[in-house]
C-alpha cells in the first residue's frame, strides 16, 4: 500500500545555475542570479530586481518545432524535463506509454507569450492573434507538452497552488506512482518577466524595493523587506520502488517519505496557521518524529511577519534551535510553483554530499525567531533526513520530507 | 495566374509552426501530405490565418482541414483569389 517512491532523475533550470551540476555549485559557493531585470525597460517601475535565467538559449535545447508555440516558462520546462530524463536514464521506447505519468505545478501560465497576443489583438485585430494563445497560456501546458514531446499517456495533472503548488504536484505524484503508475514527471517552472507580469508580482506588495542585490531579499533577518520573484524550477523523475529496481535506474537520490498539505483559516480567524499542521501530518505520514530530522528548508518569504510565523511554527515542532534551518532561494528569488520542487533538488543533494547549503545575505536574525538558520558558509553535516516547507499566497501550505536511502541505489534493486 | 506560389507557403509553415531537422521542407513538398511533413491541424490554421493577411484571401477553419497537401492549399488560394 505504501510502497516507496525515489527520485531517480533531476532537470534544474535556476537564476544562479543551468542543469544540477551549476546549481548546486553556485548554490553552495554563494552565486546570485539576483540582478535589476533586462527582460524589458523596468526603468521607473518600483522595485526592479529579479532571479532572470539570462544564460538560456531555448533554441540550443528545443527542436525548432517547438519554439512558435511555447512561453519562454514551457521551453524552461521542456529543458529540465529533458535533463531529468537523462539523468535518469529512462528510455521512454522501451517502456509502456500509459505507465509514464506527467504531474506538474505551474502558477502564473504563459505571461510573456500571451502578453504577446494581446498586443496583436488589441493594435492588429483577433485574426492576428496566433492559433497556439489557446494552449500557450494555459497553467496545464507544461504537464501536456511534456506528455506529448515523451510519448507518456498515464496519468497528466497539473496543480496550482501560488509557491506551495510544487511540493503538491510531487505529492500527488507519489499518490499517482503508489496507485500504479510506475514513473511519473514531476515538478514546477515559472516565468513572467514581461511588464504585465512584473505589475502582477509588485501588486501582491510583498516584493522588496530594495536595489542592493545583496540586501534585497532577507527572509528571517531584522532588515527583511520583501522578496524578489525569479524564474525556473525544476523537474523530477520519481518512480516507485520495484519499477527502479526493474529497469535498474543509475542512481536514487532519496526518497519522498512524507507530504501534507493545510490551507490557513480565514483572515480574522483566531485559529493558527496552517504551516505547523502541515509540518506535523508529513512527519507523520512518513512515520518520523522531529528529532529524525537534520534540516530544514523554509519557505522564507521575507516579510517580518510571514518569517516571524514560519519560525513559530519551526520552534514550535522542533524546539528552540533544535534542528538547522535554510534558505538557500535567496541566491534565485522565489520561484512560485519552481520553488518547492528546487528546494527539494537542494534538499536531496545535501543528503548526497552531507552540506547544507546556507541562507546567503541574511545576516542578523533576532534571537526571538528561535531558530538556527545556516549562514554565511555551508555547513557540513550528516542529513539523512530533509523537511522541505512551502507556503502560496492565499492561504497554501505544503510540508515533504526527503529521506536517505539506506546504503546506495542497488539496495532498492532487491 | 496565380498569387501564392509553393514558396510562398513553405515560408509560412515555418514562420507558423516551424520545421524539423529531419523533414526537408525546403525540398519537393508540393504533394507530400502535410502529416507526414509533421504539420497538425492547428498548424494548418496558423497557417490559413497568415495566408489571409498576406493574400487577402480567407480560407474557412473546416475548409483548411480538408486540404491535406501544400499543392491542394495552394490551389484553393489561388482559385479563390481569381474568384473560381
Amino acid at each position: 500500500m505504501s510502497e516507496p517512491v525515489y527520485v531517480t532523475g533531476i532537470g534544474v533550470v535556476a537564476p544562479n545555475g543551468l542543469g544540477v551540476k551549476e546549481f548546486w555549485s553556485g548554490t553552495l559557493e554563494g552565486r546570485s542570479g539576483i540582478a535589476p531585470l533586462t527582460r524589458f525597460d523596468s526603468t521607473g517601475y518600483p522595485a526592479r530586481l529579479a532571479g532572470q535565467i539570462l544564460d538560456f538559449d531555448a533554441a540550443e535545447h528545443l527542436p525548432n518545432r517547438l519554439l512558435p508555440q511555447t512561453d519562454v516558462s514551457t521551453r524552461l520546462a521542456l529543458a529540465a524535463a529533458d535533463w531529468a530524463l537523462r539523468d535518469a536514464a529512462v528510455d521512454q521506447a522501451a517502456m509502456t506509454d500509459y505507465d509514464m505519468g506527467v504531474i506538474t505545478s505551474n502558477a502564473s501560465g504563459g505571461f510573456q507569450f500571451t502578453h504577446g497576443e494581446f498586443r496583436k489583438l488589441w493594435s492588429q485585430g483577433p485574426q492576428f492573434v496566433s492559433v497556439y494563445e489557446s494552449f500557450a497560456w494555459f497553467y496545464a501546458v507544461n504537464t501536456g507538452q511534456i506528455s506529448i514531446r515523451h510519448g507518456m499517456r498515464g496519468p497528466g495533472a497539473v496543480l496550482v497552488a501560488e509557491q506551495a503548488g510544487g511540493l503538491d504536484a510531487l505529492g500527488h505524484a507519489r499518490r499517482t506512482a503508489r496507485r500504479g503508475t510506475g514513473l511519473v514527471v514531476t515538478g514546477g517552472v515559472d516565468s513572467s518577466f514581461d511588464p504585465w507580469g512584473w505589475l502582477s508580482h509588485l501588486s501582491s506588495g510583498r516584493v522588496s524595493g530594495a536595489v542592493d542585490p545583496d540586501r534585497a531579499y532577507l527572509p528571517f533577518d531584522t532588515a527583511a523587506s520583501g522578496y524578489l520573484p525569479g524564474e525556473g524550477g525544476a523537474i523530477l523523475v520519481v518512480e516507485r520502488a520495484d519499477a527502479v529496481a526493474r529497469r535498474r535506474a543509475p542512481q536514487v537520490y532519496g526518497e519522498i517519505a512524507g507530504y501534507a498539505a493545510t490551507f490557513d483559516p480565514p483572515e480574522g480567524s483566531d485559529r493558527p496557521p496552517g504551516l505547523r499542521r502541515a509540518v506535523e501530518l508529513a512527519l507523520d505520514d512518513a512515520g518520523l518524529r522531529p528529532g529524525d530530522v537534520d534540516v530544514v528548508f523554509a519557505d522564507a518569504a521575507g516579510l517580518p511577519e510571514l518569517d516571524r510565523a514560519e519560525a513559530e511554527a519551526i520552534r514550535e515542532v522542533f524546539g528552540p534551535g533544535r534542528v538547522p534551518v535554510t534558505a538557500p532561494k535567496t541566491l534565485t528569488g522565489r520561484l512560485y510553483s519552481g520553488g518547492g520542487p528546487l528546494d527539494v533538488v537542494a534538499a536531496l543533494l545535501s543528503i548526497r554530499d552531507g552540506v547544507v547549503p546556507p541562507t546567503w545575505h541574511t545576516t542578523d536574525v533576532p534571537a526571538d525567531h528561535g531558530i538556527d538558520l545556516v549562514l554565511g558558509a555551508p555547513r557540513n553535516r550528516p542529513v539523512s533526513v530533509a523537511l522541505v516547507l512551502a507556503r502560496g499566497r492565499w492561504g497554501f501550505n505544503a510540508a515533504m520530507v526527503l529521506r536517505a536511502v539506506a546504503g546506495d541505489a542497488e539496495s532498492v534493486r532487491v | 495566374m496565380s498569387v501564392m506560389t509553393l514558396d510562398d507557403l513553405r515560408r509560412i509553415l515555418v514562420e507558423c509552426a516551424g520545421e524539423d531537422d529531419s523533414t526537408a521542407v525546403a525540398g519537393d513538398i508540393a504533394d507530400v501530405p502535410f502529416e507526414d511533413l509533421g504539420y497538425d491541424s492547428l498548424a494548418l490554421m496558423e497557417t490559413a490565418a497568415r495566408i489571409e493577411q498576406r493574400f487577402g484571401v480567407r480560407l474557412p477553419d473546416d475548409e483548411v482541414l480538408e486540404l491535406s497537401t501544400p499543392n491542394a492549399v495552394l490551389d484553393a488560394v489561388n482559385k479563390a483569389a481569381a474568384g473560381v
